[in-house]
């Protein structure tokens, strides 16, 4: 269960370029439910990921994932409980290192790393097992480096890595934006996949309303650092592209309305 | 021939050096000044320490841990106090110079009449091969207890290479790597990549004072002034090596340092032997790493224009 409270963040206070990026967002999210966040750009979709990532520390509120508070703590120690897979395929893996270290390393986190190897016989073989459920041919190449792969390859390994010691919580963020739309396709098969398997809770940021409608139990819309839509329950279910897109529109038109009364009220008595 | 010898042994003492510049700029890419401080403070410890009476040993094993400590305080200053790696650096650096004074009591301390491990080396030699033996190596004669000094130096870098591709390859060095290849991913997997850059530099700079305390042991004194250079004189090596071995793999990689320093000292005492002025040495050693640090993005231009045409 993450629950979120009254979250505040703002970037560059105090300078022309003050940011407003979260602006009190509670939430709570039960556990094994897949969440989609939808937002305009600029919204703080992924603003609110990084917050309960660890990222940045909030300004205020407090950040709850499974009755521990999470709030102050950096990071690194939130890893223990948080995987995290990033819209960057190239954020997510050391790319001079091979394809085994990497999955290695990721078979530690958050874990104490003392001076074994990292690469034992034991380890490898586990290893090798997880990489054929990708089918990609990658578990006779664990030795070359990661680098060499594209990006859809190593956005699927992060994903392996992000969940192979169960993550309390799910961290997705925009994880296709940067891909094809086939490969797309397939990291998003295989999100499904691990995400149910494992009865993950998923916080997943994405732009694209398709995933939204196909994916999980819940959409959430954001709009200038606030939630401005939750939708769960049979309502999601019902929930259409067209609906969304309609639901964007409107909330575009408030904005152009807000602007206007704005510049009325300037006129007026300015 | 006695001069060969004596190039690749002090190249074999300058490797740890190698090694040391390896770790900051190739492992973690952190270009790290305070190599010229710590090198020079892990001679001044050890010729302290030596002139005090401390067995050589653990003299020149405390001149390591002075290394670290001067390493972990850049890595500090950087990490907690988010100044630039480069200033950190030279903070210590220059903190550094002082400090060696007060280490030494002066600018320089002369260890000719003093127990040193390369005296424990030749004390070796003249018990197994007789006192002032000579060695016939190809056709040259070598006095014996050079061969033997080279021998011991060999084994020393060679058992750090070894130590170091072990640790580098332990669950805690894997996360040292990962944290100078891609710091937001291994922060992800639960990695304090502060503590790990601290422990990278210190690391580092334990060679590098390694190194300053043998060679200040191997040429007889510790001077002040001398981890001035030394910084791209490593730089050079390593890029020496990487021209050498063009294979990436972590024990090529470490191999290649260490052939890359011995290669890079005999080019230097062939040029001196050819007559090239001393005083050049640094000019040209600095001219060296930047033609190398620029030539492969002009080769890369220089093809890519070949193709158009």
């Amino acid at each position: 269960m993450l629950e979120l409270s009254n979250l505040y963040k703002t970037f560059n206070a105090g300078t022309i370029n003050e940011v407003n990026a979260l602006q009190d967002v509670s939430l709570s999210i039960e556990d094994g439910s897949f969440v989609c966040v939808l937002g305009t750009n600029g919204s703080g979709k992924s603003t609110l990921l990084n917050a309960v990532a660890g990222t940045f520390i909030t300004d205020n509120g407090t950040i709850i994932l499974n009755g521990v508070n999470i709030t102050r703590q950096p990071e690194y120690k939130r890893a223990r409980l948080i995987g995290r897979v990033f819209q960057n395929p190239f954020s997510g893996t050391a790319a001079a290192m091979s394809i085994g270290e990497n999955l290695a390393l990721a078979a530690k986190r958050g874990r104490k790393r003392g001076l074994g190897q990292v690469l034992t016989a034991t380890i490898l073989n586990e290893l090798k097992e997880k990489v054929k459920t990708l089918n990609m041919g990658l578990e006779d190449r664990l030795e070359s480096p990661i680098g060499k792969l594209s990006g859809g390859q190593r956005q699927a390994l992060t994903l392996l890595m992000s969940s192979w010691l169960r993550p309390d919580l799910l961290l997705l963020d925009e994880h296709t934006a940067a891909l094809d739309p086939k490969t797309a396709g397939k990291v998003i098969e295989l999100t499904e996949k691990i995400v149910t398997e494992g009865k993950l809770t998923t916080l997943m940021v994405t732009h694209s309303m398709q995933q939204a409608v196909n994916l999980g139990d819940r959409i959430i819309m954001m709009h200038q650092g606030r939630i401005r839509y939750d939708f769960r329950g049979e309502e999601k279910k019902r929930m259409k592209v067209a609906d969304l897109l309609s639901l964007f529109d409107e909330l575009r038109r408030k904005d152009q309305i807000d602007n206007r009364v704005a510049e009325l009220l300037e006129l007026e008595y300015v | 021939m006695t001069l060969l010898i004596g190039s690749i042994t002090i190249g074999l003492i300058l490797a740890l050096l190698a090694l040391g510049i390896f770790i900051s700029f190739r492992i973690f890419d952190f270009p790290d000044i305070t190599a010229e401080g710590s090198f020079t403070f892990g001679a001044s410890i050890a010729a302290s320490l030596i002139v005090a009476g401390i067995n050589p040993v653990a003299a020149t094993a405390l001149a390591f841990v002075g290394g670290m400590l001067a390493g972990a305080a850049t890595g500090f200053i950087h990490t907690r106090f988010k100044i630039n790696p480069l200033l950190s650096g030279i903070l210590v650096m220059t903190a550094l110079y002082s400090v060696n004074l007060h280490v030494m009591g002066k600018s320089n301390v002369p260890l000719l009449s003093q127990n040193t491990l390369f005296t424990w080396f030749e004390d070796f030699s003249n018990n197994i091969s007789g006192k002032d033996a000579v060695v016939n190596l190809i056709g040259w004669s070598v006095p014996a207890r050079d061969l033997w000094t080279l021998c011991f130096c060999l084994l020393i870098i060679i058992a750090c290479s070894l130590l170091l591709f072990w640790f580098f390859r332990t669950n805690i060095g894997t996360a040292m790597r990962a944290t100078g290849d891609n710091d937001q991913m291994i922060r992800a997997l639960g990695v304090n990549t502060k503590v790990m850059i601290i422990a990278g530099v210190a690391l580092s700079n334990g060679f590098i004072a390694l190194s300053g305390s043998m060679l200040a042991q191997f040429q007889g004194f510790a001077d002040v002034q001398m981890g001035i250079g030394m910084m791209v004189w490593g730089l050079a090596s390593v890029i020496i090596g990487e021209a050498l071995i063009s294979e990436n793999s972590l024990g090529m990689v470490i191999a290649g340092a260490v052939i890359g320093a011995v290669l890079f000292r005999l080019l230097v005492a062939i040029a001196l032997r050819w007559g090239m002025n001393p005083n050049d040495l640094k000019l040209i050693t600095a001219g060296f790493v930047f033609i190398a640090l620029v030539l492969p993005g002009i080769m890369k231009k220089t093809k890519k224009i070949k193709l158009i045409q």
